[in-house]
């Protein structure tokens, strides 16, 4: 245990290093540390507007999707009124249709019908002067008894 | 070499008990003599505080605010303790103050860790090289624990005080200080100017005597037990006791070892934590 010039020199040493800390230790880590607690205030700060902003998009698309419903019940039903309309106006027109096939059939119907009586009256008429041709055959001369016959054949 | 002469017991602590001083190991003659200087000392504690500060220096070039290395965050958690603990004990500027406390943890704990390495691997170096240098081997002196030296932790101790007189006049004032030696700590009354002016005398003293020793008789403690643990395992001689010694030695070491390692970090904490006190008083006006 002796005391000597040892002493001194350590304790110059010991204010030497002590500045060197200072001066090339010390400040780059507090900057490095410091830096990095901004850094993690803004993640954090960030990460909470995050989550806002989140929940007001979940808000935003629950009210979007509600709108998006209701407008889809809406078309719905529209379309629902149009088809029906589209339905209705079909069958009428159909029905149109169908009475006027069925008037121009009946309507020709009955043309053809009368002009098959015509026939058949002409066929008639034609028979029974053929009829009475024979029964009368000789006696009556046709030429006379031609207005007879015509007067006969409009009465049937 | 050894087998011409294997030195007994009082021998081998004495030769790892002297420094290698200026005068080449003889025996200083005075308590005090400011002509004389331990190499040794001064070698191993420039080398380890270089070693030291520029470790931490090369962390805080390479420090980055983004994800640290293990490296990186290993030095920003010993900064961090010594931010927070100067924080909560000094009360003002501390870009000074935190630094030195820094500074102070790091070279002590690496001054204190030469315990750790074994007691004769260095000396034994130093021999061999002094012996190829042709000097006489028994006379290369070595010890390679600086805080085992009270020159290096009292010139530490009185670094500290130093530091304590200039902040106590930054703070208060060359008047303010000097007012305050005579009138702390009984009161402001003449009559009292003496015994204020002995108690804060004595305290200075104290204070870095404590300081200093505190470290000093801790480590040159350590350091006589690992000499002691040695002995025993040097006490093989192919006999039973022997033997026994030799395990005993083995089972003794790692346990004072495993022990030291906790003592090491202990005495660099509590002179750092000393030195933030002895500062923070130095701030706080009476």
């Amino acid at each position: 245990m002796n005391l000597n010039a040892t002493l001194i020199a350590q304790l110059v040493v010991f204010l030497i290093l002590a500045w060197f800390t200072m001066k090339f230790v010390w400040p780059p880590i507090m900057k490095a540390l410091d830096e990095r607690r901004s850094q993690i205030a803004d993640g954090l700060a960030a990460a909470d507007k995050a989550k806002t902003d989140l929940s007001h998009a979940g808000k935003k698309a629950g009210e979007e999707l509600r709108l998006a419903r209701e407008s889809a019940a809406e078309f719905r039903s529209g379309a629902e009124r149009q088809a029906a309309k589209l339905i209705e106006d079909a069958r009428n027109e159909g029905a149109l249709i169908v009475k006027a096939a069925r008037d121009a059939a009946q309507a020709e119907a009955g043309l053809a019908s009368q002009k098959a009586k015509e026939a058949l009256r002409e066929h008639v008429a034609a028979l029974a002067v053929a009829g009475a041709e024979r029964i009368l055959r000789k006696e009556i001369n046709a030429q006379v008894h031609a207005e007879l016959l015509t007067q006969l054949k409009a009465e049937l | 070499m050894a087998a011409e002469h294997a030195p007994n017991a009082t021998e081998y602590i004495v030769h790892h008990l002297t420094h290698l001083n200026s005068l080449g190991g003889a025996k200083q003659s005075g308590l005090v003599d400011l002509s004389v200087i331990h190499i040794d000392t001064l070698f191993w504690s420039i080398s380890l505080g270089l070693f030291g500060v520029l470790l931490l220096a090369w962390a805080a070039q390479k420090a980055t605010s983004g994800v640290p290395s293990r490296f990186q965050a290993a030095v920003e958690i010993l900064v961090e303790m010594v931010e927070s603990q100067s924080k909560s004990i000094v009360h003002g500027d501390r870009s000074f103050i935190a630094p030195v406390a820094l500074t102070v943890f790091v070279w002590i704990f690496f001054m204190n860790a030469m315990d750790l390495l074994p007691l004769d691997v260095l000396p034994n170096i130093w021999s061999w090289m002094f012996g190829m240098a042709g000097h006489d081997p028994h006379h290369a002196f070595m010890r390679t624990v600086p805080t085992a030296d009270l020159n290096a932790t009292l010139g530490m101790s009185m670094g500290v005080l130093m530091l304590c007189i200039f902040y106590s006049i930054k703070i208060k004032g060359l008047g303010g200080w000097i007012h305050e030696l005579f009138t702390a700590p009984f009161g402001n009354h003449p009559l009292l100017y003496p015994f204020n002016f002995a108690m804060q005398m004595i305290e200075f003293v104290a204070k870095t005597l404590s300081h200093g020793m505190r470290l000093y008789g801790n480590m040159y403690a350590g350091e006589l037990i690992f000499m002691l643990i040695a002995l025993m395992g040097a006490a093989w001689a192919g006999t039973a006791s022997g033997a026994l010694l030799w395990i005993g030695g083995v089972f003794a070491g790692t346990v004072w070892s495993i022990f030291h390692i906790l003592i090491i970090t202990l005495q660099a904490f509590i002179f750092m934590m000393l030195t933030l006190v002895y500062i923070g008083q130095a701030h706080e006006t009476h």
